[in-house]
């Protein structure tokens, strides 16, 4: 039975494109079958940020609407062999995807997948809601900052109600906080929400803190996902992400500034 | 000016803008959490029993049945019942 994650938010623009690419390439690299799917039907992105934006022949809609087969659509990633992307569709025909038709992709996959990753669209339509509903866990993404934190709590409120899990009466979906663009120097001169804040806020278990990095960017403009840059700060992050997802305990770490000498204190900067 | 800022600093802390970001989604979030939870604990439990009663007089399918509560604009609740009625009523 593979697990089916899906990385969703309500909020745009908090990271989880750039988190479902490490969260995917990772646990590939751990060995697992990992496939990624684009939900964001219309708005391609992930291509993109895994690097496979020019090898896109077919897309998830072509594979719903019987034009091609799951196997000509799924791209195999050139640096994990056991990893495979399923791109959206750039078409605006958003209403491509219903229950029944995804619910038979997956099935599919699942019969040769350990991990189906969903990559959610913001927003609480049709789309993000097709990506949640087969999920078994979801990992809610979200900054440190009011709005998004509001709509993370709402996004909960959709996975207890509006998923197949919630509807069938079923174990509810696991959830996982994953805080992302952490700045613990914002936090510490009491500008930024604290890890501790979120999480009463919200009152579920933490994933992972992805501290705000300049890697994320340098990442997604190579279109390497940030897990491979070793050593920075978030790419580290997301390692301790994989374990804790796999079931290891990891310390967290990033989550108090680096100490300025009192040198720079003296002198600004 | 940056030696003078850091020993300023210490007496300025008192509320800073992530406790009130902080109090301001407390409130908000657990506001939007009671509006989200309005069906009653009752409601699955009233729903069995009023289809009990009714099948004891009428064939009522899972699908042709539906019950719904609702609050209105105002003090007002609605107990709103939906049942499709087939050609034969009676049951046997």
């Amino acid at each position: 039975m593979a697990r089916i994650i899906v990385v969703t938010s309500g909020k745009g623009g908090v990271g989880k494109t750039t988190s479902s690419a490490a969260i995917g390439l990772g646990l590939a690299l751990k060995g697992h079958k990992v496939v990624l799917i684009d939900f964001d039907i219309g708005l391609r992105n992930l291509d993109l940020i895994m690097g496979c934006e020019r090898r896109v022949v077919y897309d998830f809609v072509n594979v719903i609407n019987g034009e091609a087969t799951l196997n000509q659509a799924l791209i195999k990633d050139k640096r994990v062999s056991s990893l495979s992307i399923l791109p959206a569709s750039q078409t605006r025909d958003k209403d491509a995807l219903n229950k029944e038709n995804v619910g038979k992709v997956l099935e599919e996959l699942g019969k040769s997948y350990d991990f189906i990753v969903c990559d959610s669209p913001a927003g609480i339509e049709a789309g993000a809601m097709m990506a949640l509903y087969y999920a078994d866990e979801a990992i809610v993404t979200t900054n440190p900052e009011v709005s998004s934190v509001r709509d993370s709590d709402r996004i909960l409120g959709m996975l207890a109600s509006r998923s197949r899990r919630a509807e069938l009466g079923l174990e509810p979906i696991k959830e996982h906080l994953l805080l992302t663009r952490y700045s613990p120097k914002r936090v510490e001169e009491g500008e930024m929400l604290s890890v501790e804040d979120v999480e009463d806020i919200l009152s579920i278990p933490l994933l992972g803190v992805i501290p705000e990095s300049q890697a994320v960017l340098k990442a997604s403009n190579a279109g390497e996902p940030v897990i491979l840059d070793t050593e920075s700060d978030a790419g580290k992050a997301y390692q301790d992400v994989i374990d804790r997802l796999l079931g290891e305990t990891v310390d967290f770490r990033f989550l108090v500034a680096e100490k300025k000498g009192i040198f720079s204190r003296m002198f600004g900067g | 000016m940056a030696l003078l800022d850091y020993f300023l600093r210490k007496k300025e802390k008192q509320v800073t803008t992530a406790s009130k970001a902080k109090e301001r989604l407390q409130i908000i979030v657990a506001h939007e959490r009671n509006s989200r939870n309005k069906q009653p604990d009752y409601l699955p439990q009233l729903t069995e029993d009023i289809l009990k009663v009714l099948r004891k007089y009428i064939k009522v399918s899972d699908e042709s049945f539906s019950i719904n509560l609702d609050k209105k604009d105002g003090d007002l609740n609605v107990l709103e019942l939906n049942i499709e009625l087939h050609d034969e009523q009676t049951a046997d």
